[in-house]
């Protein structure tokens, strides 16, 4: 049984006060700690304010509302959050009612929603927050019954004093319970006691979902609200010169057509702030449809770019980004990065004397990996609704990073960011994409100028081109062997467009493996604009990384994963180096699952392929095995089997899910995903020419296991993407008898099949 | 009347062929009204005769559970019931609509009880949500046409539909409890 404090740092962490009509309102700050002087969290909870930002809200007729303070997109926290707080609470989960929390940082914290960290982040404050709140439950109990309050139990929303008979519901003490000052320390249950968390619940929002509800920011009207659509540049590379509105002005419906700057030249951009296309032209008319057809007529010239210096803000850090001019085009990223490739590097790690190594090796094998711009293409195209007045600008938008972008909004209206107010929506989908909130700002401006309420849609085409791809990848490994066949040194050099996967992954394993190790990286420069996509970086090195180890294994005549446990022993009892971020022995554990759970190493029939896969990220462990069989040339997914370490599973049934997705999603983007240019325009632009993976493509069979551990949960969302890509990669080896280096696969799957030959 | 004027005058000032388009676009721009029955109800609208029931439904008769995705027919998040039979309605003019019955969503069932809802709920499909309706009306279209399909036809039904949260399993495992109600 855990004690947790329940303040620090001076100020309260959890807040009690009642509600107006009597019961219970406990809410809680994550970040009052860290907040300057004179910001009062006491303030938000009281008066009429108070039922909004409470976090668990009990009446005295013993309804039970538990708020989720993170934005949803389908990663389940709507569900999971309020299932931590509610097993602590001691509820019956069928009577708790779920409501999302409002955007308030000083409240819930950051209410960032990426880099799987949401049920991390928050495990031990919800906790803690429904723990407090049964503890006043039963203190106010103990009053009213004059008993001593070691003596009351809680089940399920009622308290009991066992020997006199007496009960009450949670209602009925909730009054009383708010009046009783924040416990300072509580008992937190016994892993092996939960009721709730670690049992499948199904998602709050299922029935609103399968009824229709409009739940998503597309969804959201307002009497007299306007539509606005924007024309960005083509291209990458291009700016706005000149536009002629007379004739659309005149279409049906139109009201007006204007340009907008989505952030000042001076300002200086923070970490999800971007200027893929700075200027854009915007048409504003009554009816989206109308909107559509004067985009399509709007006469716009565009010219080129020259090199440009943005301001960046990342996290206080000042420094001027040069963003080249230029129109680009694919191939010469591919040729690029090969040179880049041949020149010096930043080194990142080393162990050992890895050149000496590679100098005696009887045997070096060098392999490189590429892989190109992906784009997010979340189901529901980017979109905000807003209305800025002069007291305030109101916005409400699906976002997963709605405390950057409220500074961007403040910043670029010049309001002070009290007077933004931000209603946080079910997101169709957001990948990383949504954390990028400029069509915030966009549809704000907008707002501001019409001076009406705003929704701001961007088509299927402006969702794929206006940017904030996957990086571009490349990436080399080379290994060393001794003349016994034995790994003796081991090399890995990464890059990308415009960004490197490798720099934070490099004391990832097999760092800490081998006795000679090397890690460095480099850049190349671009204009087009990149961010992060489900498990950033990661879903390249693993990719990478896990086919290259599977050709170590192969030229070392060893079982793949009997050679991964190898190197992974050898990092748990000699470790190499300092600084190994991963647990060598959870790492070992997902591979010895999925080895057990899948029959590894059991005869399979002969037209069954299998590849495996293992990788840490995100503070959780991922293995997959792929069996697949070849069908006219093409691969057919039979099976995959799936290993998870993720601590513990909050919501067992919502994690399942999570893992299939991840599976369907990871082979989706292997063999289809790809995003290339020619003169800096997009050449993909919808689901016609961009292909995305689909119901006859998925794998027939996924079977998910979880590692039973007592460990605090970390993420899901991204963990097991990026190694499904590699176990695929490696199938497909077994079934074709060709190791595929590029992605996305399907291409030269395809070649293969006409007879042409395989690049790679 | 000012704007029919105003037209007039612009398109004397342009070259012929242009006030060919000119003219057709002006035409095609013409209101008119309709009489839609969209979930056993009668509804007037008065729009544009080229918008597609997707946006007439979104915009002109706040029924938003029916979803854009992509606009051309690629996505299946907009998929609706035309006498029954999924459509996309993206790409379904208004003016095409005539007496058929158009069912969405939200008259699927009067308290989301379709067996396809039902399966949806019990199998805990939704990930982000978003492609769902366009997934349930598919799969009830499918399953009115078709109440006991193979794999092979609940591929063949569902392809349209994408998902990128990547539910397709869930999907398919739901479809097959809904046929075995």
């Amino acid at each position: 049984m855990d004690i947790e404090k329940t303040s620090y740092n001076r100020r309260s962490f959890l807040k009690v006060s009642v509600l107006s009509g009597g019961g219970m309102l406990l809410g809680f700050s994550l970040v009052a700690q860290s907040k300057p002087a004179g910001l009062k969290v006491q303030a938000a909870l009281s008066g009429e304010g108070a039922e909004l930002t409470s976090f668990i809200r009990i009446t005295p007729q013993g309804q039970i509302a538990i708020l989720s303070p993170n934005p949803e997109f389908g990663q389940n926290v709507k569900t999971a959050m309020p299932m931590i707080v509610a097993e602590e609470l001691d509820v019956d989960w069928k009577t708790v009612v779920v409501e999302q929390a409002p955007f308030n940082t000083r409240l819930y914290g950051r209410q960032f929603t990426g880099g799987s960290q949401g049920i991390r982040q928050y495990w031990k404050s919800l906790r803690t927050a429904g723990a407090s709140a049964r503890q006043m439950l039963m203190e106010a109990a103990a009053q009213a019954w004059k008993v001593p309050v070691g003596e009351i139990t809680t089940e399920a929303g009622v308290l009991h004093h066992k020997t006199s008979g007496k009960t009450a519901g949670y209602g009925a003490m909730a009054t009383e319970a708010a009046k009783l000052p924040v416990p300072k320390e509580v008992k937190l249950k016994a892993v092996d006691t939960f009721k709730i968390l670690s049992t499948p619940r199904q998602n709050v929002d299922g029935m609103s979902i399968v009824t229709g509800k409009p739940l998503f920011s597309l969804d959201y009207r307002q009497p007299g609200m306007l539509i606005a659509m924007m024309v960005h540049p083509p291209g990458f590379g291009q700016k706005l010169k000149s536009f002629d509105a007379t004739a659309v002005r005149k279409m049906p419906g139109i009201r007006d057509v204007f340009s907008i700057k989505i952030f000042q030249e001076d300002y200086a951009q923070e970490i999800f702030d971007t200027r893929t296309f700075n200027e854009l032209v915007v048409i504003v008319g009554r009816s989206t449809w109308e909107v559509m057809q004067a985009k399509k007529k709007l006469p716009v010239q565009w010219e080129p770019i020259a090199d440009t210096v943005e301001k960046q803000n990342a996290f206080g850090q000042m420094r001027d980004k040069i963003v080249p001019a230029g129109l680009e085009t694919t191939d010469a990223h591919y040729a690029g990065m090969k040179e880049r490739e041949a020149q010096p590097a930043k080194e990142l790690r080393r162990d050992g004397d890895p050149e000496t190594a590679f100098r005696q090796a009887a045997k070096v094998l060098e392999r490189t990996y590429t892989a190109p711009f992906l784009a997010h293409n979340s189901m529901e195209p980017l979109n905000c609704f807003a209305h800025v007045t002069a007291e305030k600008a109101f916005l409400a938008c699906g976002i997963q990073a709605p405390e950057f972008t409220e500074r961007a909004i403040a910043a670029r209206l010049g309001m002070p960011i009290e007077k933004i107010d931000i209603q946080l929506t079910r997101m169709g989908g957001g990948f990383g994409r949504k954390a990028y909130g400029h069509y915030m700002v966009e549809a704000a401006l907008i707002s501001q100028k019409m001076k009406a309420p705003v929704k701001l849609i961007y088509s299927r085409e402006d969702d794929m081109t206006y940017g904030i791809y996957r990086p571009m990848y490349r990436m080399t490994f080379r290994a060393a062997f001794d003349a016994a066949g034995n790994l003796t040194a081991f090399h890995v050099r990464g890059g990308g467009i415009p960004e490197s996967p490798l720099g934070g992954s490099e004391n990832n394993f097999p760092a800490g493996a081998i006795d000679h190790y090397l890690a460095d990286e480099w850049t190349f420069p671009s204009n087009i604009t990149v961010g992060a996509f489900r498990a950033p970086r990661s879903n390249f090195i693993a990719v990478a990384q896990q086919a290259f180890l599977d050709e170590v294994a192969e030229t070392m005549g060893k079982d793949p994963i009997g050679f991964r446990l190898e190197l992974l022993e050898r990092a748990k009892t000699k470790p190499v180096g300092k600084n190994n971020t991963y647990e060598a022995d959870r790492y070992a554990g997902v591979l010895k699952l999925v080895r057990d759970k899948s029959g590894w190493g059991q005869s399979s029939p002969a037209n069954l392929h299998r590849g495996v896969a293992v990788y840490f990220c995100h503070n959780s462990y991922a293995a997959h095995v792929v069996d697949l069989s070849m069908k006219e040339g093409q691969p057919v997914v039979e099976k995959v089997t799936s290993a998870v370490d993720c601590g513990i599973v909050v919501n067992p049934e919502a994690a399942g899910n999570m893992v299939e997705g991840a599976v369907v999603d990871g082979i989706g983007n292997a063999l289809f995903g790809n995003l290339t240019v020619k003169g800096g325009k997009p050449q993909q632009s919808n689901f016609d020419n961009y292909r995305m993976i689909r119901h006859n493509e998925a794998p027939k069979v996924i079977e998910v296991h979880f590692v039973k551990n007592e460990i605090d949960p970390t993420g899901l969302g991204e963990p097991p993407f990026p190694p499904v890509i590699a176990a695929l990669a490696n199938a497909l080896y077994k079934a074709t008898g060709k190791r595929l280096y590029s992605q996305p696969f399907q291409p030269a799957l395809d070649k293969r099949n006409t007879g042409q030959p395989v690049q790679g | 009347m000012w704007k029919v004027l105003e037209r007039l005058l612009f398109r004397v000032t342009v070259s012929p062929t242009s006030r060919l388009a000119e003219r057709k676009s002006f035409y095609s721009t013409l209101m008119a009204t309709f009489n839609l029955k969209i979930n056993g109800k009668l509804q007037k609208v008065e729009v544009d005769p080229t918008t597609p029931m997707l946006w007439v439904l979104r915009d002109h008769l706040d029924l938003q559970g029916t979803k854009y995705g992509c606009g051309i027919a690629q996505c299946g998040a907009c998929t609706v019931h035309l006498d029954g039979i999924a459509v996309r309605s993206c790409q379904l003019p208004v003016s095409a609509v005539g007496k058929q019955a158009v069912t969405t969503i939200e008259g699927l069932s009067a308290h989301g009880d379709h067996p396809v809802q039902k399966a949806w709920i019990e199998h805990d499909v939704a990930q982000c949500g978003y492609c769902q309706a366009g997934q349930i009306m598919s799969a009830a279209s499918l399953l009115k046409m078709n109440p006991r399909p193979s794999d092979a036809d609940i591929d063949a039904a569902m392809s349209g539909n994408i998902c990128r949260c990547g539910t397709y399993t869930r999907i398919k495992a739901a479809i097959r409890s809904a046929a075995n109600r």
